[in-house]
């Protein structure tokens, strides 16, 4: 892993527009708020939080599926987020969406070679045999025999289906992979064989993921850093190992100790946070966490906390911590 | 084992398919003692929900071919109770039911007071005892707003007069605690009630179903796919695999020995470091031709012939933990 950054976010915000039965707006959702971050070449950065924490949103907003309101996303040493959808889309090929299941993106009328090879077409008018060797050479990356080129997706199994989308996104070679919950909804026993999966094929093709999960022992296994999301905010980033065995924020805190553990304390003799997450379209002054913060004083409602890079590889949003 | 609440024998079930008989339950042993959680432990398409519900007696009546077994509750055969009895004195009485999706079980239109007055109208116990009229509708809703507030939920007489969709996803689902609550059953049966709630939301039902369950001495069948959520409430576990009852264990000695090789890997399976996940090789087989014998036998690596022929019996490992291996592991595990 390299220091040198691949993707860098700075402010960035998407406010989505609240509209009455009259369609006039009547506020803002704000979906992100000043996000900044920065993604490393090599690296896994994991976003974890819980639903409606603006994590996906985070994840579009960089693929451009969602214009963002403000701020910047600099992408292999470009501004994306400034520029007009067609002069962005050569470089955005380089950084990929994949979505919670990708193989439910297949065309059930196309063989799986015949989906595998479109991307080649569009993009890079590659045709004929130098096609098809690229194509083979991935079916095998994601550990598919060559025979199930042939196939059509209702002819393999989820699992499979799951292993062709992700060879799809890859045929384009691309440098950053944006994984929006890859596991969820998965057993365990696939759930293993694809995070497997997913560090191999970093490996072999030199990639970059943002992993976007509500899982955190998933999140804690795969990641090398991570960046915690509480209402649109990154209320805490750093290591995985810092992030995980010194949480700094009370968010970050009350959500690992909801975590079974195996073996160890059970969550259910001492856990503490009540409530659940407030709507983001409207938010509580300050700090946006401190209507379910334990820690909470009358501070927190007048400031809202920035993030404070005070711990060595680790940064938190919090006055108090 | 006498003194059982519900014991499940040699249960198969079978669902109607165009391509022939799924056999999602093949010889299902189960049995949960009073007051106990028991945790039903499996992969999607396990049968754990059909389980569930042979036992409430809800399969799909144009599909389900129940075609052996006995599902004893309290001694009586559930199989062979007349539908009249089961529906009026049973199902939602003595036995209910907590489903998995907080979201779509309440009807959009009521009021929450509507929907649980409608419960206590049928279910409420009082009217097991005889009691009617006004008085019965009075002790009726005490016992409504005192469960309310026993489940936490803020404001119970304003509850009441809200309509689902005023609720989140938790409130619900306290909700639903609730009124499985409400008619005095002895067993609950909770179908992954915490599959659709974030974590902390999660924690903090887990935390209310355990200690509501501990108070009113009610055994729970807790079916999950998740095994941490099993490590924090239930007392036993039992695992299933592709419609077979591969492991049963008390807690303690189910994640510190566990014994079938399925549950082992699916312990593995785990996430915890990079280096040490390992999944499943293979696929969960097709339920209209499956393997004979031990159904985990095509991915199993320490199968033997006969574990492609006939399917083990039960053998006991420990106090209460039974295993339906020929070759059981024998190690234990660091937790």
């Amino acid at each position: 892993m390299s220091e040198t950054p691949i993707l860098e976010v700075e402010t960035l915000r998407k406010y989505f527009p609240i509209r009455n039965v009259w369609k006039r707006r009547t506020g803002w959702l704000k979906a992100l708020d000043d996000v900044s971050l920065t993604v490393r070449k090599g690296e896994i950065l994991g976003i974890v939080g819980e639903s409606g924490c603006g994590k996906s949103t985070l994840g579009k907003t960089l693929m451009g599926i969602h214009q963002p309101s403000a701020g910047r996303v600099v992408f292999e040493g470009a501004d994306i987020a400034a520029m007009k959808p067609h002069q962005s889309r050569a470089l955005r090929r380089h950084l990929q969406y994949c979505y919670q299941d990708p193989g439910a993106s297949l065309d059930p009328r196309w063989s799986i070679g015949a989906s595998l090879r479109e991307p080649l077409t569009i993009h890079e008018n590659l045709k004929g045999d130098a096609a098809t060797t690229r194509v083979r050479e991935i079916l095998r990356a994601v550990g598919l025999p060559e025979g199930h080129l042939d196939l059509y997706p209702h002819e393999i199994s989820g699992g499979q289906q799951r292993r062709v989308g992700l060879a799809r996104i890859l045929t384009l070679k691309p440098s950053v992979l944006i994984l929006d919950e890859p596991t969820s909804g998965l057993d365990v026993s696939v759930q293993a064989t694809i995070l497997t999966l997913l560090l191999d094929l970093r490996q072999q093709f030199d990639l970059t993921y943002l992993f976007i999960s509500h899982d955190l022992s998933v999140v804690r296994m795969i990641s090398d850093r991570v960046a915690v999301m509480y209402l649109g905010r990154i209320v805490e980033i750093g290591t995985a190992e810092a992030i995980f065995e010194t949480p700094r924020h009370p968010y970050t805190r009350s959500l690992l100790s909801a975590i079974p553990k195996i073996g160890g304390a059970r969550v259910t003799d001492n856990f503490a946070l009540e409530g659940e997450p407030p709507s983001p379209a409207n938010l509580p002054s300050g700090c946006r966490f401190r209507t379910r913060c334990p820690m909470a004083q009358p501070v927190c409602a007048e400031t809202d906390p920035q993030l404070r890079e005070d711990w060595p590889g680790q940064a938190a949003a919090c006055l108090l911590a | 084992m006498d003194g059982d609440l519900v014991r499940v024998q040699g249960l198969r079930v079978g669902f109607a398919t165009d391509a022939g008989l799924a056999q999602v339950l093949d010889g299902v042993d189960l049995a949960i003692r009073p007051g106990e959680i028991m945790g039903l432990v499996g992969e999607s398409g396990c049968g754990k929900t059909t389980l569930a519900r042979s036992i409430l007696g809800i399969l799909p009546a144009n599909a389900a071919r129940i075609a052996a077994g006995e599902i004893l509750f309290e001694g009586q055969d559930l199989l062979r109770l007349d539908e009249g009895r089961l529906a009026g004195d049973i199902r939602g009485r003595q036995i209910t039911y907590i489903p998995q999706d907080p979201f779509n079980s309440f009807n959009p239109v009521f009021t929450i007071g509507t929907q649980i007055g409608d419960l206590m109208r049928w279910k409420s116990p009082l009217r097991a005892e005889g009691v009617s009229g006004r008085a019965r509708r009075r002790r009726d809703r005490e016992r409504v707003l005192e469960l309310l507030h026993l489940v936490q939920l803020p404001n119970p007489e304003s509850i009441l007069r809200k309509y689902p969709h005023e609720l989140s996803g938790g409130q619900r689902q306290r909700l639903m605690i609730a009124m499985a609550l409400l008619p005095g059953p002895k067993l609950v049966i909770a179908d992954e009630p915490t599959t659709a709630l974030d974590v902390t939301v999660q924690a903090q039902i887990l935390t209310l179903l355990k200690s509501l369950a501990r108070r009113s001495g009610v055994a729970v069948l807790f079916t999950t796919h998740d095994l941490g959520t099993t490590y924090e409430i239930c007392d036993r576990i039992t695992v299933m695999y592709a419609g077979q009852d591969v492991e049963s264990a008390p807690v303690a000695a189910f994640f510190g020995r566990p014994s079938h090789p399925y549950t082992t890997r699916l312990l593995a399976s785990l996430p915890t470091t990079r280096d040490a996940i390992s999944g499943i090789p293979g696929e969960i087989p097709g339920l209209i031709t499956p393997p004979p014998g031990c159904r985990f036998n095509p991915r199993c690596d320490r199968a033997v012939e006969e574990c492609r022929s006939v399917r083990p019996s039960p053998t006991a490992m420990g106090a209460q933990h039974l295993v339906r291996c020929y070759r059981p592991m024998q190690e234990s595990r660091a937790a």
